[in-house]
Formats: C-alpha cells, sequence, structure tokens
C-alpha cells in the first residue's frame, strides 16, 4: 500500500516540480548574467499561458503530429515517475529497467524527430535530422554510463542500483568517476543545453530542438514544454541515482519522505545552479563539431565499463 | 520405412509441403491471374498457418522422424522434426501467412503467364525452405538448399528484361553456391569418411578440435554467404531491389534465417566440441556486419536497398547472440548461454515479422507511385493513411523501441552481455565491453535509419506532385497481410514471456538449459536470472503510455476549449516553402556519411559557381567491392588470361600437348 502511495505521490510530484527546476536554471542563469530574471514560476506562468491559446495547426499536418505531444508528455512522465526521486519502494519500477529507460527516451526522440518532418519545412527536417545525429551517439553513451553502474550493483534495476550505492561506504569507483564525466555530457546533449544547443533562442541556424517543435503552438507546444521539463529532471534525478545516491528513502517508510524530499530540494537547487554556471561560461558549439563531443562522451563512457571489467571492481 | 498410423507432426508439415507443390502445379497449369490471387495465395497462407500451429505443438513434443525412399537408390531421404526445427518452421510459417495473403492482393494487376510462372516457384522456394529445416542428412539438405536458391533466383529475376536485375540475380547465384560448395565440404568434413551423410552419424563422430574448427569455419563461411555476413553480403543489396517485394520479404524475413539455423544445427547440434574462439570470431564478425549494415543503410536513397543493408545488420545482431551463446558455452555457463541464445533466436522471429512488413509495405508504394527512390516520394501518410499506420508500426519496431518487438530481443542480448564478467579469459573480458557498446550503437544508429525511412517516404510534402497524387491506398488483401505481420511484432513485444517459453525448448535442446522465465515471475514479467538482476514489464509500460496519452487527451479535452485553428506553415515566417526545401535522402544521411567517412566511398560532383546548367551528382561506393571483389577477379582474370597462352587454336599444337602429357605420363606412372 505504501509503495502505491509512493508511486502515485512521485508521480505528481515530478510532474510539478519539473517547471521548478527549468524555472531555477533559468533564473540562476539570469543572475549569472547580471540579469534580474523572470523568477523561478516563469514555466507555469508560460504553460498556463500556451494552455488558454488557439491551437494552430499547418495545413498538411498529419493525424501523427497531433499524436506526438501526448506520446511526447507521458512518455517522459513514465520515465521521470520510474526515477527513484524521494524513496526506492517504487512498484513501476521494477517493468522498466535502465535499458528500457533509455528505449523510452529514445521512443520519444524518434516521435518527435518524426513529427518535425510531418509538415514538411525545411526547419522542421533539419532539426529532425540533427536530433538523430545528437541521438544515436547520446543513447549509447547513456548505455555504457548505466552499465558501469549496473555492472558494480550486478543489476540493470534502478531501484537495485540505488541501494547498493547508497549502501556502500564512499568510495570512488574509477569506472564510475568516468561514466560521470560522460554522463554529464549526455545530459547537457539530450536537453538541449548550452554546449550543443541553446534552448533560449529562436532563429539560429543551429538550433536542433527548437527547429523542430517550430510548427508547435498552444497546448501541443506546452505539452512539449513541459516534456522538455520533465526530461531535464528525470536526467538531473538519474544522476543522483547514479552518483549522489543518498538521502533516498529506503524501504518504503513514510517518516522519511519529509527528510527526502528536503535533500532532493538541496540536491535539485544544487544541480540547477552548476548547470546554469556551466551553461554561462561554455560557448555554443558549432554543429559540425557536436560529433567530436559526443562521440567523446561515448567513448569516455565504454572506457568507464572497460576499466570495470580489466580491474574487476 | 514406417509411417506411424497415428498422425505425428511431422506427416501434417509433410501435408503441407505437398499441399504447397499441389497449390504452385494448380497455378501453372490454370495460367489465370483471377484465380490464382484470388484463391491460390489465401489457400497458401492457410497452409503456413497450419504449419505454424503444427511447430507450436511439436515444440514440446519429442523429435519425430522419417525416411522417405524418394531420393537416389541407397540414399532416402531421412527427415527430423526437433524443437530447433520446430521453431524455425514456425517463423517460417508465420511470416509467410502475412506475405502469402499479401502477394494475393499485390499480384494482381501481373500478366497471367508470369504470374502462373512466379507462383509455382514461390511455393517451389517455401517448400524448399521447408524441408531445409526438416532435413536430417546432408544428401537432403543439400537438395533442398539448392531448390530454394534456385527457385529463389528465378523469383529475383523475375523482371528478367531488365539488365541491372539479370546483373543481381547473377550475382546472388554465384555467391549462393560459392556458399553452398562450402556447406558441402563442412558436411564433409563431419562424415570423416564414414560415407555415411546422415546427421545422426555426424552427431555421432567425435571430431578432434582442428577438425572441428574446419567444420565451424566452413560452416560459417558457407552459411555466412546465405545470411549476407561481412564480407559476403554483396549480393543482398543488389538482390532485395531487383525482387518483387513479398519476394523480398520472403527472402529478407525466411530466408536468410535459413542460414541461421543452418549454423545453429552445425554448431550446437552437429558438432561436439566448441570452442571459445569460435564464438569470438563469430561475435566480432557480427558486430562488423550489424555497424556496416546499419552505416550504410543510413546513405541509402533507394528504400529497398535501404531494407536490404538493414537486414544485413540484423543478421549481425542474431550472429553476436550466436557468438555470444557459443563463447559462454564452451566455458560451460549454459543459463548465459541460453540467454544469449534466446536473444539470437528472439531477434530472428522479430526480424522475420518486421522486415517482412517494411518490404511489403515498401511494394505498396511502389505500386502506388511507381518509385523506389525516396528522394522522389514524400507526404504518404495523406494519401495511404492504411498504410503509413502498418508501416509506422514495422518502423518503431526495427528502430528497437519499447515496447515493440525489436527491443525485446536487445534487451535479452544487453543483458547477456551485462552478465558476462568473470569469464576465465581475459582477451574476451576486454572483448565484451567494446562489443557491447558496438551493439548499443547500431542499436541506436538503427533508430535513425527507420527515421529517414519512415519521414522521407510518408511524412513532409510530396517531392513530386505528380507522383503522389495518383498514390491509392492499399486494397484489402494487402491490408490484411500487413496487419498480420504488424499484429505479430505487437504481439511478440507484448507477450515476450509466452514466446520464450516456446524458446525454452530449442535452448533446452542446444545448450541443455532453458531461462525457464514464467516459473519466476508471473506471465507478465520478463527475468531472465533472477527479478532483482533485471525485469521488464511490457505490458506495464505500454499501460502506462496508453494512460497517460488518455489521461492528458481527457484532462485537456475537460479543461480546455480545444479549439484548433489551421493556417500554413510557420517556419519561422519564411514566406518561400517549397517541396524541394525539405532534406533528401542524401540530405538525411548526409552526417552519418560526413562522420564515418572513412567507411565510405563517397564520389561527389559538386558544380561550380558559374556553371551555365548545374549538376550535382553524389554517391556512396560499398569498399568492400573494391577490396575484396575486385582484387579476386582481377586474379581470375591474369589466370585465365595466361591459361589462354596455351591456347592458340592449331590443331598440331593441341595434338603436342597430347604427346607430352602421354610422355610425362610414361615418365611418372610407368
Amino acid at each position: 500500500m505504501n509503495g502505491i502511495f509512493l508511486q502515485i505521490f512521485q508521480n505528481l510530484l515530478v510532474l510539478l516540480l519539473a517547471p521548478l527546476l527549468v524555472g531555477w536554471v533559468n533564473q540562476c542563469r539570469a543572475w549569472l548574467q547580471n540579469r534580474s530574471g523572470a523568477g523561478v514560476l516563469q514555466p507555469y506562468r508560460k504553460l498556463v499561458k500556451l494552455f488558454h491559446k488557439d491551437a494552430v495547426l499547418a495545413d498538411n499536418a498529419s493525424p501523427l503530429f497531433r499524436f506526438t505531444p501526448y506520446i511526447l508528455f507521458s512518455s517522459m512522465w513514465l520515465a521521470a515517475s520510474l526515477v527513484p526521486v524521494i524513496a526506492t519502494d517504487l512498484p513501476l519500477s521494477p517493468a522498466v529497467d535502465v535499458i528500457a529507460l533509455v528505449g523510452i527516451f529514445a521512443l520519444a526522440r524518434v516521435f518527435i524527430s518524426l513529427a518535425a518532418m510531418d509538415i514538411g519545412t525545411s526547419f522542421g527536417t533539419l532539426g529532425a535530422r540533427r536530433e538523430m545525429l545528437v541521438g544515436f551517439l547520446a543513447e549509447p553513451a547513456l548505455l555504457m554510463v548505466f552499465f558501469s553502474a549496473a555492472l558494480i550493483s550486478q543489476s540493470t534495476s534502478l531501484v537495485t542500483i540505488v541501494e547498493t550505492l547508497a549502501q556502500k561506504q564512499f568510495v570512488i569507483y574509477p569506472s564510475l568517476a568516468f561514466a560521470a564525466i560522460a554522463f554529464v555530457m549526455v545530459l547537457l546533449a539530450e536537453n538541449a543545453r548550452i554546449p550543443v544547443d541553446n534552448p533560449s533562442t529562436h532563429l539560429e541556424l543551429t538550433m536542433i530542438h527548437e527547429a523542430m517543435i517550430l510548427e508547435y503552438s498552444a497546448r501541443h507546444l506546452a505539452l512539449i514544454e513541459w516534456a522538455s521539463a520533465l526530461k531535464l529532471f528525470a536526467y538531473t534525478t538519474i544522476g543522483f541515482s547514479l552518483f549522489m545516491p543518498w538521502g533516498i528513502a529506503e524501504a518504503g517508510t513514510l517518516k522519511s519522505l519529509p527528510l527526502a524530499l528536503f535533500i532532493l530540494l538541496i540536491k535539485l537547487s544544487i544541480a540547477g545552479a552548476s548547470l546554469a554556471l556551466l551553461e554561462t561560461v561554455t560557448a555554443k558549439m558549432r554543429i559540425f563539431r557536436v560529433p567530436e563531443f559526443m562521440g567523446t562522451a561515448f567513448l569516455l563512457a565504454v572506457l568507464g565499463m572497460l576499466i570495470h571489467f580489466l580491474l574487476g571492481s | 520405412m514406417s509411417l506411424v498410423s497415428t498422425l505425428l507432426p511431422l506427416d501434417i508439415v509433410l501435408g503441407v509441403i505437398v499441399y504447397w507443390l499441389l497449390l504452385g502445379l494448380l497455378a501453372l497449369f490454370s495460367q489465370n491471374s483471377h484465380f490464382i490471387t484470388r484463391y491460390i495465395f489465401p489457400a497458401a497462407a492457410f497452409g503456413s498457418l497450419v504449419l505454424a500451429a503444427v511447430a507450436v505443438i511439436s515444440l514440446g513434443t519429442p523429435a519425430n522422424f522419417a525416411v522417405l525412399p524418394l531420393g537416389l537408390p541407397d540414399l532416402p531421404f531421412h527427415l527430423r522434426l526437433d524443437a530447433l526445427s520446430a521453431f524455425f518452421l514456425l517463423l517460417l510459417g508465420a511470416a509467410s501467412i502475412g506475405i502469402s495473403l499479401y502477394s494475393a492482393g499485390y499480384f494482381r494487376h501481373m500478366a497471367s503467364g508470369t504470374l502462373a510462372l512466379l507462383c509455382f516457384e514461390y511455393h517451389l522456394f517455401l517448400v524448399g525452405m521447408t524441408l531445409v529445416f526438416l532435413a536430417d542428412d546432408a544428401y537432403l539438405f543439400m537438395l533442398a538448399w539448392e531448390t530454394m536458391a534456385l527457385s529463389s533466383y528465378f523469383l529475383v529475376t523475375t523482371d528478367h528484361a531488365v539488365p541491372e536485375i539479370r546483373r543481381a540475380g547473377f550475382l546472388y547465384l554465384l555467391i549462393a553456391h560459392v556458399g553452398a560448395i562450402s556447406i558441402l565440404m563442412c558436411f564433409g568434413v563431419m562424415q570423416g569418411g564414414h560415407g555415411d551423410y546422415t546427421f545422426a552419424t555426424m552427431r555421432a563422430a567425435h571430431l578432434d578440435a582442428f577438425w572441428a574448427s574446419i567444420t565451424f569455419l566452413l560452416a560459417l563461411f558457407g552459411f555466412g554467404a546465405k545470411a549476407g555476413i561481412l564480407p559476403l553480403h554483396v549480393w543482398l543489396p543488389e538482390a532485395h531491389p531487383a525482387a518483387p517485394s513479398p519476394i523480398s520479404a520472403m527472402m529478407s524475413g525466411i530466408m536468410l534465417k535459413t542460414a541461421i539455423y543452418g549454423i545453429l544445427r552445425v554448431s550446437f547440434d552437429l558438432l561436439n566440441v566448441q570452442l571459445w574462439w569460435w564464438g569470438a570470431i563469430a561475435l566480432t564478425l557480427g558486430l562488423i556486419t550489424a555497424l556496416f549494415g546499419v552505416l550504410f543503410a543510413s546513405v541509402q536513397s533507394d528504400m529497398k536497398r535501404l531494407l536490404a543493408y538493414s537486414s544485413i545488420e540484423n543478421i549481425g545482431i542474431i550472429l553476436v547472440g550466436i557468438g555470444l551463446a557459443i563463447i559462454f558455452h564452451s566455458f560451460n555457463k549454459d543459463a548465459l548461454a541460453a540467454l544469449a541464445l534466446t536473444a539470437a533466436l528472439y531477434h530472428s522471429l522479430n526480424h522475420s515479422f518486421m522486415k517482412s512488413l517494411l518490404f511489403l509495405g515498401t511494394g505498396s508504394v511502389l505500386h502506388a507511385t511507381g518509385e523506389r527512390n525516396l528522394g522522389k516520394l514524400g507526404g504518404l501518410i495523406h494519401r495511404m493513411p492504411k498504410l503509413a499506420l502498418l508501416v509506422l508500426v514495422g518502423t518503431l519496431a526495427l528502430a528497437g523501441l519499447p515496447p515493440l518487438n525489436g527491443f525485446v530481443s536487445e534487451w535479452l542480448l544487453l543483458q547477456a552481455f551485462l552478465l558476462s564478467p568473470g569469464l576465465p579469459n581475459s582477451y574476451l573480458n576486454m572483448l565484451v565491453p567494446i562489443a557491447a557498446a558496438a551493439l548499443a550503437l547500431s542499436a541506436a544508429l538503427a533508430a535513425y535509419v527507420m527515421v529517414k525511412f519512415y519521414g522521407i517516404i510518408f511524412l513532409g510534402q510530396p517531392r513530386e506532385a505528380n507522383l503522389s497524387e495518383k498514390a491509392q491506398d492499399i486494397d484489402l488483401h494487402e491490408w490484411l497481410g500487413l496487419a498480420w505481420l504488424a499484429l505479430g511484432c505487437i504481439a511478440l513485444g507484448l507477450f515476450p514471456v509466452y514466446i520464450i517459453t516456446h524458446i525454452d525448448y530449442v535452448t533446452q535442446m542446444l545448450v541443455g538449459h532453458n531461462l525457464g522465465t514464467t516459473a519466476q515471475s508471473g506471465w507478465m514479467w520478463l527475468t531472465p536470472i533472477q527479478a532483482e538482476r533485471a525485469s521488464y514489464n511490457p505490458m506495464i509500460l505500454i499501460a502506462a503510455i496508453v494512460l497517460g496519452v488518455w489521461g492528458t487527451l481527457f484532462v485537456v479535452k475537460k479543461f480546455y476549449h480545444g479549439r484548433v485553428r489551421r493556417s500554413a506553415p510557420w517556419d519561422c515566417g519564411f514566406p518561400e516553402q517549397t517541396a524541394r526545401m525539405q532534406d533528401t535522402a542524401e540530405g538525411f544521411g548526409q552526417p552519418i556519411r560526413q562522420i564515418f567517412d572513412l567507411f565510405f566511398g563517397v564520389i561527389r560532383e559538386v558544380p561550380s559557381p558559374f556553371d551555365k546548367k548545374p549538376h550535382y551528382h553524389g554517391a556512396t561506393k560499398d569498399l568492400i567491392w573494391e577490396w575484396c571483389y575486385l582484387p579476386i577477379a582481377k586474379v581470375n582474370e591474369k589466370i585465365a588470361s595466361l591459361v589462354g597462352r596455351l591456347q592458340h587454336g592449331r590443331i598440331h599444337i593441341y595434338l603436342l600437348y597430347s604427346f607430352v602429357t602421354l610422355l610425362a605420363l610414361l615418365a611418372f606412372v610407368r
């Protein structure tokens, strides 16, 4: 019973907290750039605004185009709800292990790319091509990061990984160190963050994510924005689970929940601030450099796994 | 020679063979295209259904034997239906139901004379493949193998008036026979001088490690030529586009699996020993094949060539599973060997469904538009919505996305990789993580390829307006065939445990171990080793996504006005937007071509800015053709020209040769 309650609680928590993370990152970035910023609640206001608008669809939009935001939203919501955010006792978690989690991200990516090609504009196909380009290197890199952790805990279940890593005393695994760097690079690329893509610009020839969703408006756009927020949230919490699993409530006792929630908020604010800092101090890459960046991430992740095999630890 | 009075599964399978042969003959004599498409092809599908049903039943029953006095005197046909045969018969039956149903619609406009011949060869092809799976002696095996190769050759060259198709057919025939010679030699080594070519004798024979390795390598080469393992893949991208689409589907979906069957039969059943380095070779070859296939698939602009390269990729993935199983089996880790083998078999079954579905889909596109070139299609989702939906299922499945079937087998294979630490060989411990990474990379690239395939054919604006305007959606028979295969993709994705309980019989027979997944946590939970180690539940996954979509739709409808306005695409306010501004097939593949520049032989002719009539031409070449095949051809030519020097066409010189030969014989033999 506790498990089901926790699952529902987590589902709602991630849904409501995800835009806050985006707002926090943007606010931190504004402060770092010496702007006053729009406040951490701006993403919610934007969602409300978009939900009130009339949807404008292109003449030749197919049902696939209209259907994609819903698929995207629900798959990202599912992904974010599966990660042990505040507790490990989640009934949904055994259904989807880390490989399936990567699969869900891939599902969302394929659908948004197909939707981008649906209208047949030059920007749409350009965005789809670039998204798949980033994706085909990011996906195996993410999988290898997971594998490095899975080899240590002898399991691909994210819950078991968290439980194993949280219980062990603090040891730096060389394989996880490589995996952590690779993971940050994948996180930046997959969430359309600065060295790879810029989330805050339109009309830039190097845009990826924004190019794909140019034709979306109103409720569809709101769902996509929300899904992006959920994706960033999911990636961030995956990072916590793999590399800082401390403080996640185990065994599903409700008493430890407030503490776990508090720790989560602290972790999120630190992670958001670091992301903003990283985005402020780095410059955006040329699109042709992106494969090198992603290739580096992939190789680092493979190296991490190789080290595990060679050292046996 | 005793045919048991009660009906064994094997007898029913033989009955289906006779039934198919009769259907083929009936088609040949009727010469009536309406009759053939309306009755013969659906009847063939019924035969496939019976075959699939019998195969499912016979998976759990002990092996059936039969000896038919049909071959040469003293050389009867030995037949055997065991779990391995039954699994592949199931694959054959299940996939050919869809293909035969589809053929009933697809061939309806074909001239009756050609169609009658094609229908006869089609059934002969089916019979040949069935017999390959049933053969229990090398003689019948080779006979069935050649029947299959020759009937498919004639099917590939259905449009033999086109020179390229004749050329493709010739290449296919050539490589098929190079492979067949190797298979024959492999059987020759295995019978070990007994003169008895039954598989039972080969199983009993004990080869030493050297000869066993020779056998394995010969089998890998021979069956690899049929499967399209690098560097013997060159016929695939030529033959598949040349053949009519149902034939491409049959070849790619089913015939390639006969080679997988052969490799499994020889290496796990007929040979008693297994060495770990066989597995390492198979694993490495499989990975190279998979990566090569998917890279080349991503730069193709002909939709059937793209799928052919994707078949090469999938065969590579299956071979990776087999290689891993051999490695585990040779180290006596049979539970893991069973896992890897299950992944390989599962992927074979998946691939037969999804690739048949997509090849048939390209057939419908080809019929509707007359175009195979991706660069001239586009926007077909509006003209052919029924087809677009079914092909979307195949596309997502082939891209390896949950909750469809392609994902399940890749999941199993990755699990097998994750469980491999602790192999008592340091080279393997280094190979395994790299192999896992390469496998993950090729799976991710497959998604790239499938987005390109689907996006360019079905989405966007029509690139050539006149082509897409006349396009008509599929008819009932085509829809039935495609829907069967699409349903198969969904069912294989949603009920993995049910499928694996059937595969368990095969792994039990081959490596003496099975996964036994149902016993652990019920039919919904796929837990290959232990529930704590890994579990996957596609039902919950799809339920969550469907609930999420439905719930979101409901909430949005409830709390939101739901108004929609249609207008011209915005495209950042760019006013002049034409269909030619979309990515072409070449454009979409360009990043891959640029990143993996080394692997492609790129030919590019770019016009200078001052050209009056600018002409752009780009093509990617298969470098293996230049590195492997052209040198062999050159050496051959050289030898031929050397031999040619002996020939002058003058009678006295030939008499002189005879005289010298006689003298030499006298001197040596005496």
